[in-house]
């Protein structure tokens, strides 16, 4: 890649950056009756117009909304998120305080997802006999609801079998289950593409080649087919992140985990936008974010990209 | 199609499954005569003769509740990808028609579209729009939008450098004639075959937004709403959230099967 060509990438992820924070303003912050209006306007608070016109104030509500989105665009970049309609606190510390558990959860969970998709791979590659089965697998755990994952598995191991105690577990107890939850809907895209490109690099010239000098199925499929074949799964990672934070969202809600998702959920309950726009924007900068890595890295990692792009 | 898909094993379960969801949408009254609003007897019955599904907390049948709420389900989604196939084809006719600097604004759009984890979507659509069936659904419609852009504007682009286009033009057709007569109705068969394929997804991202509280309110029967309504009760009665949840699956898995072989005979 060119300097020039990374520039241009670079601010092209800008771009949509600029363009997802003023669609998310425009949506959330200007229209239609702004959240302190449907917060305080209820008649059962009492409130008089003078009251509301003196929050409007103190939310800086009251000024002109281009005034309003440059405030609040100055903010995001110097990572003042706003402040809570619900509760007026600091979204940014909000956010900071919620952002180890799903941090920990999605972590678990994405590298649990690694494991089931890696045995699904190698287990359809291996054995004949479970090749259909394997292979079925991927399309059982996309049509599964996470949130009933989740309760099945708090019924079957926490009641059933008494594995996980459901009141008073330690920290690293209580990450099991939800780390296992999140970790299917993450694990069926990434088997899927796995599988598939496993099946692109078995067909290449070279591993005939490798073959017919006589090398074993294990060391051909760890050592070449493999190598070769995690390269393209990098591709989807920006889906695998959205599907994260979907899931954190909904395992957060199911398990009771304090986090984003929770933090989420209760922003919606209470019509909280300015907590879901600052979600909203933080999820689509790590998007586009990701997706700008992948990007950059496709060439260092891939010696084939690079020369491509050199000719 | 020809027969031999016809009589796959999987094809002709999904197609019977899916054949019994439509069914039960259409005339639940077909498959039970319990009520699924108020409860007939006894709370929390495990499954019997009398009762399928068994009962819920308040003695409702609980398999008639999962059958009345097949038509939530199916219409719901049935909306969302009409909202999606809808307004992403238009905005992927437009851009692909006319390019230039509208192609490259509605394409940005996309972009943004993409860049939303597409839960997140959803509830952004939701606090706007407020609870309920027919919003959730928009919601659902709406993280589609861009997908079906996308193709829709790639298809136009290669169908409008056909040769039976620039003979359209040559007889002396209107641009718009041209747009609607040829390119769009040429464009339109991946984009069908998408929506076939979006359908089930759509029903697990519904069942989703039922099940956090975003859609139908409460005594009506929701898949998801069903299993939110169960969660006090998984110590002891199994059947509350087992049941439905197999019977979401069923349906959605029927759906992706049958959608992907639709898909794959589309290319």
């Amino acid at each position: 890649m060119t300097a020039r060509q990374l520039w241009l990438r670079i601010g092209q992820a800008l771009l949509v950056l600029l363009a997802t924070y003023t669609l998310a303003f425009i949506l959330l912050s200007a229209l239609p009756s702004d959240a302190i209006m449907a917060r305080y306007a209820s008649p059962d608070l009492g409130l008089s117009s003078d009251e509301i016109n003196a929050i409007r104030a103190e939310y800086g509500a009251d000024k002109p909304l281009i005034v309003q989105y440059f405030t609040s665009l100055f903010g995001f970049l110097t990572g003042n998120f706003g402040y809570s309609v619900q509760t007026g606190a600091s979204i940014a510390s909000m956010v900071a305080e919620a952002l180890p558990g799903t941090l920990a959860l999605a972590i678990s969970a994405f590298v649990l997802a690694c494991i089931w998709a890696l045995l699904i791979a190698v287990a359809a590659s291996f054995s004949r006999g479970l090749r259909g089965f394997v292979l079925g697998l991927p399309s059982l755990m996309v049509s599964l609801p996470s949130f009933w994952i989740g309760i099945i598995l708090i019924q079957l191991v926490s009641f059933k079998l008494g594995w996980v105690p459901v009141i008073g577990a330690s920290p690293v107890q209580s990450l099991i289950l939800p780390a296992l939850t999140l970790s299917i809907p993450i694990a069926a895209p990434l088997a899927q593409v796995l599988v598939r490109s496993i099946e692109d690099v078995e067909r290449q010239p070279f591993i005939s080649v490798v073959k017919a000098r006589g090398a074993s199925r294990s060391r051909i499929f760890f050592g070449n087919v493999l190598r070769n074949a995690i390269l393209p799964a990098l591709t989807i990672a920006g889906v695998l992140f959205g599907e994260l934070v979907g899931g954190a969202v909904v395992t957060e809600a199911v398990f009771g985990r304090a986090g984003i998702g929770q933090m989420t959920v209760n922003a919606v309950a209470n019509r909280d936008t300015p907590v879901l726009m600052a979600v909203v924007v933080i999820a689509a900068t790590l998007y586009v974010l990701i997706n700008l890595l992948v990007d950059l890295l496709h060439p260092v990692l891939d010696p084939r990209v690079r020369r491509k792009e050199r000719a | 199609m020809n027969t031999a898909t016809f009589k796959k094993p999987s094809v002709i379960l999904a197609s019977i499954i899916l054949i019994l969801a439509v069914l039960a949408a259409l005339v639940p009254g077909l498959f039970t005569s319990h009520n699924p609003l108020s409860g007939t007897s006894g709370a929390l019955l495990s499954p019997s003769l009398e009762h399928w599904f068994g009962t819920d907390s308040v003695g409702r049948d609980l398999y008639s509740r999962v059958i009345y709420g097949t038509r939530q389900s199916l219409l719901g989604a049935l909306v969302a990808v009409l909202v999606g196939l809808v307004v992403g084809t238009i905005l992927g006719l437009i851009a692909g028609a006319q390019g230039g600097w509208l192609d490259a604004l509605l394409m940005r759009i996309v972009d943004v579209l993409l860049s939303i984890p597409s839960l997140l979507l959803s509830l952004s659509v939701i606090i706007l729009l407020g609870y309920g069936t027919v919003n959730a659904a928009i919601a659902v419609g709406i993280t589609s939008v861009a997908t079906f852009a996308r193709l829709a504007r790639s298809q136009v682009i290669s169908v409008s450098s056909l040769d039976f286009v620039e003979a359209a033009y040559g007889s002396g057709a209107s641009r718009f004639q041209v747009l609607t007569r040829h390119i769009l109705p040429n464009s339109l068969t991946p984009v069908i075959a998408l929506a076939a394929v979006q359908f089930g997804s759509a029903i697990l991202q519904l069942s989703v937004l039922g099940f956090l509280g975003y859609g139908a309110p409460a005594p009506t029967p929701e898949w998801g709403l069903i299993i939110a309504d169960a969660r006090d009760y998984i110590a002891t009665s199994w059947w509350l959230t087992v049941l439905p949840g197999a019977v979401i699956i069923a349906v959605v898995m029927s759906a992706n099967h049958l959608s992907h072989i639709v898909q794959k005979k589309a290319r």
